[in-house]
């Protein structure tokens, strides 16, 4: 088994191989993140006009496209 | 699909399968990762920068089944008038458009000490480069609007559109590439040397990454039926 | 009256329009001209190196200049009502989309293909490749107009459309660029250019069922 200091060193190919690995976490999570942090955001507002007891509309059976 | 048809139910749903998805994506990607940066050896010819296979691989393919998918429920939402065909093409578009971007990006990386350059005009890059481009349409003719509906309509014509000529897309691109690149160019999907048992991760992580995406996808989709429900709220609150 | 009645009055009167406004197309050609004549600038005036870069460069001019005047295609019927009367006066959404598909094509596209020998003379581009150019830009520029009806017809009434129709349009032209310099190129090489003429007009004969389908469905969207 390689030392952790080789595994780091990715056989002198560390500057390529971790920005790569790291950048795929990195936009990923960011996506995952941002995309929760919307929903979030989205949940509050819905909640706070819900508890003012606004009604929806009674909806019109208006045709898609 | 008509049983996911109604947006009340889908979101139940979503919420039910949610926590599995996330989880499943999690482990996935996590033993994919762990495998092809610790347990397989380093390739003979490519030295460790094989590894980065690990994560272009699975991006460049996720970027092509997003866009499919996408393409899918555009025409669900068109032509058989799925009530969620729309929102689920549009928000599945930034997700496809980030797996483009790092598709190149990780190319980008791999072909720096494998050829001795940062870009190559090969015709897989080539093709994924100009996906990237069409994505980004997609996501700003989404925005161009003022009526969030009309966006995603025009979309889903876009989105359409491209994927009959995608495969003209990559054919012309790759037929091109042929004609420009020395026959001595390795592809960088290094198809030369590597061994099959070094492939198994770029499976374990394609799977990962697609969790991913569905997990992402119905977070992403899950908010825009909120939002909906939250714009007519606004109205009638405006209307009282 | 016919469907194919109303065709061809669409037909000579925006053609009418575009022979009123011939500074504006005139306009469009003189792009086309300017573009390309930037690129010696660019890349010094060797006559070798432009007579090897012509096709390319004369391209991807002529896509600039089309993709200019795509944009306007169905705005000022829109925007004063035309294209909704047009509808209701009886002629059918794909037909008028193919129309206009066409008046685009005559006002621009021919055009442009019909000044290119001028600029591939200042380019050194061998004469007996003139043909080849004429064809492949004329062959491609049918594919273009296509192109730009479904874009126009998309970003009608988008608020922020700018850069839209070329963001939207020139990803799907790549397979007409690349063709359309091979042709040229394959000539030059004393290769045949039948293939990819050939493949073209196989383009452009996929894209009009597309086109036919996608162009309404946009129109549609922005009617409703």
């Amino acid at each position: 088994m390689q030392s952790f200091d080789a595994f780091l060193a990715m056989g002198g190919y560390a500057a390529y191989v971790w920005p790569a690995i790291l950048l795929t976490l990195a936009v990923l999570l960011w996506l995952a993140w941002s995309s929760v942090a919307r929903l979030r955001r989205t949940q509050k507002s819905l909640k706070a006009l819900e508890a003012l007891g606004v009604e929806r509309r009674p909806r019109r059976r208006k045709r898609e496209g | 699909m008509h049983f996911l048809a109604n947006p009340g139910r889908f979101v139940r749903i979503a919420d039910r399968v949610l926590p599995w998805v996330s989880a499943l994506a999690v482990v996935l990607v996590a033993v994919g990762l762990y495998a092809g940066l610790v347990i397989v050896p380093a390739d003979y010819q490519q030295g460790d920068t094989v590894r980065i296979m690990y994560v272009h691989v699975p991006a460049a393919w996720m970027a092509m089944f997003v866009y499919a998918s996408l393409a899918a429920a555009a025409a669900s939402g068109l032509i058989w008038r799925h009530p969620l065909g729309f929102v689920i093409a549009q928000s599945a578009a930034p997700i496809g458009a980030a797996f483009t971007f790092l598709a190149l990006v990780t190319g980008s990386l791999w072909g720096k000490p494998m050829w001795g350059t940062w870009w190559v005009w090969d015709g897989r890059l080539t093709s994924v480069l100009i996906l990237f481009f069409l994505y980004l349409g997609l996501m700003a003719l989404v925005e161009a609007f003022d009526d969030p509906k009309r966006g995603q309509k025009a979309a889903a014509v876009l989105a359409l559109v491209g994927v009959v000529i995608l495969p003209i897309i990559k054919f012309s691109v790759d037929w091109w590439a042929t004609l420009h690149q020395p026959a001595s160019i390795m592809r960088l999907d290094g198809q030369t040397t590597i061994h099959a048992s070094q492939l198994w991760p770029v499976l374990v992580m394609a799977l990962g990454f697609t969790a991913y995406y569905i997990a992402v996808l119905l977070v992403r989709v899950k908010q825009q039926v909120l939002a909906s429900r939250l714009r007519s709220l606004q109205l009638a609150a405006a209307d009282a | 009256m016919s469907a194919l009645g109303l065709a061809r009055l669409l037909l000579r009167r925006d053609l009418a329009l575009a022979w009123r406004q011939r500074g504006q197309v005139l306009l469009a050609i003189a792009f086309f001209v300017l573009t390309a004549s930037l690129f010696p600038f660019a890349i010094g005036p060797d006559p070798n190196l432009l007579a090897r870069l012509a096709p390319g460069i004369l391209w991807v001019a002529a896509l600039f200049a089309m993709v200019l005047s795509m944009e306007r295609t169905f705005q000022a019927d829109f925007e004063d009502g035309s294209l909704e009367q047009m509808v209701l006066a009886g002629l059918p959404l794909p037909i008028l989309s193919l129309t206009k598909a066409l008046v685009h094509w005559l006002s621009s596209g021919l055009l442009v293909t019909l000044a290119s020998p001028v600029v591939a003379l200042t380019f050194s581009l061998p004469p007996q490749l003139y043909l080849t150019l004429l064809a492949s830009l004329a062959l491609g520029s049918l594919s273009l107009s296509l192109l730009g009806t479904i874009a126009a017809a998309l970003t009608l009434g988008a608020r922020r459309g700018a850069l839209l129709v070329p963001l939207i349009i020139l990803p799907l032209s790549v397979p007409v660029l690349i063709l359309g310099v091979m042709a040229v190129q394959a000539e030059a090489l004393a290769l045949s250019a039948t293939p990819h003429l050939l493949l073209m007009g196989a383009f452009f004969l996929l894209l009009l069922p597309v086109a036919s389908f996608a162009t309404p469905a946009a129109l549609r969207q922005a009617l409703d």
